[in-house]
């Protein structure tokens, strides 16, 4: 059934509530060609967003009021103006959020991010899926892992994830295969003992997230035979208490070219804010509660079980 | 019937309380207040049941407890190890009847 039907059988519409996060998705170049992204993103991808894009985000973001902004990719450490951006968003925002694979923070010419990150109280939230190498690199790439972990000290050492710091550090778990992730509460005390115990890494806290079948995961599932089967497993876990509290409702997403999303989802399914294409630069003021969010089979991963988002 | 297991049959096991409704009721929440998060976790629940149906050599388990581990959380390291689990007790405890081979030999031996 698809994901509209299964809303309306249960007498549900997704709509928007009113925005909290601007969510900036910077391009989809990375240092990474991970096996489970949603937006395919990798080394040789060229898409970066534009100086003149990056000045009509940071414009609304002054205009408007976000009581958190996002900062995504691709890996964001990549885009060349980041230092400007974060620094420009930094005054904007009660709550700066960076995502990072870690392995692109971890490059010793990156080492002045950290600096620049602490010194803007950004929030970092960096993806690691596993506390097993073999799974980590299985997803990531090889060599993923050890990288991965000489970045978290970095930014321990600086104080992120330490308490009384303020400095936050969560981390982003993805399963490492075509099955839902771990309950976050069980994971979270299974990632802060392994690494803790093996590694002695201090983290705020884990958010586990299922596989979105779209882009290169997709791909993954098809190839491999567990479509179907991925697709019936998301669909049969739908919870329909998960619908209020989705995060497409109070989410504003922002391609590279500055045009709108109402999540990276549907960014990477290319699914437009308000059903039209339009540019952040013509937003006359924060999206209207009660407008309609467009769907797609995809939005199954985000309603599963106890909710993703 | 080509084979005596097919993987479908697994989603119909609740079809076994058509016919004895009572007890299946019985089974199915007792199941389910096993598995639950009590002095062991979800997940360590998850490796016993895993390397147990190694031992009953149940098709149906070892796929349903496979799945269960990874969507709890374990990995392939753990679960090969909880496999050899398995392996030890079921080659210990035949090995350990050498001590009766041994006795009965022993007794009737010069």
């Amino acid at each position: 059934m698809i994901f509209k039907e299964k809303l309306e059988n249960h007498g549900l519409e997704l709509l928007r509530a009113a925005a909290a996060v601007l969510q900036i998705n910077v391009g989809f170049k990375c240092n990474l060609a991970c096996r489970h992204c949603h937006l395919e993103s990798d080394p040789k991808r060229p898409e970066m967003m534009e100086l003149r894009t990056i000045e009509a985000v940071i414009a609304c973001a002054g205009r408007m009021s976000f009581g958190t902004i996002d900062i995504t990719g691709g890996a964001p450490e990549l885009l060349p103006d980041l230092p400007g951006l974060v620094e420009e968003l930094a005054r904007l925002t009660p709550r700066l959020i960076l995502r990072t694979n870690l392995v692109a923070l971890a490059r010793p010419e990156m080492t002045h991010l950290v600096d620049l990150y602490s010194r803007n109280r950004v929030a970092i939230v960096a993806s690691l899926p596993s506390v097993s190498s073999a799974q980590t690199d299985a997803q990531r790439g090889a060599g993923v892992w050890g990288e991965s972990i000489s970045a978290l000290r970095l930014l321990n050492a600086i104080g992120y994830g330490r308490e009384g710091t303020g400095l936050t550090l969560d981390l982003v778990s993805n399963p490492a295969g075509a099955f839902l992730p771990a309950s976050q509460a069980q994971s979270e005390r299974k990632f802060r003992h392994d690494l803790g115990i093996k590694h002695g890494i201090a983290f705020t806290n884990l958010f586990t997230f299922a596989n979105m079948p779209l882009g290169r995961f997709r791909t993954w599932l098809e190839e491999s035979g567990n479509l179907d089967a991925y697709l019936k497993k998301l669909e049969d876990s739908f919870n329909p208490c998960t619908v209020e509290h989705l995060m497409c409702r109070t989410t504003l997403s922002v391609d590279w070219q500055g045009f709108l999303y109402d999540c990276d989802f549907n960014l990477a399914a290319r699914l437009y804010h308000s059903g039209s294409k339009k540019h952040i630069s013509e937003l006359p003021g924060l999206p209207m509660e009660g407008v309609s969010i467009a769907v797609g089979d995809h939005c199954y991963a985000c309603t599963a079980g106890p909710g993703f988002t | 019937m080509k084979t005596y297991y097919d993987p479908e049959d697994l989603a119909k096991f609740d079809q076994i309380g058509e016919n004895a409704p009572d007890l299946a009721k019985k089974f199915f929440d007792y199941y389910g207040a096993v598995f639950a998060e009590g002095a062991l976790t979800e997940r360590e629940k998850a490796l016993i049941a895993l390397a147990v149906a190694h031992a009953v050599q149940c098709p149906y388990c070892i796929d349903a407890y496979t799945v269960a581990c990874l969507e709890k959380g374990s990995n392939l390291e753990e679960m090969t190890e909880a496999i050899h689990v398995t392996n030890a007790i079921r080659g210990g405890a035949s090995l350990v009847h050498g001590v009766q081979m041994r006795k009965v030999a022993e007794k009737l031996s010069m």
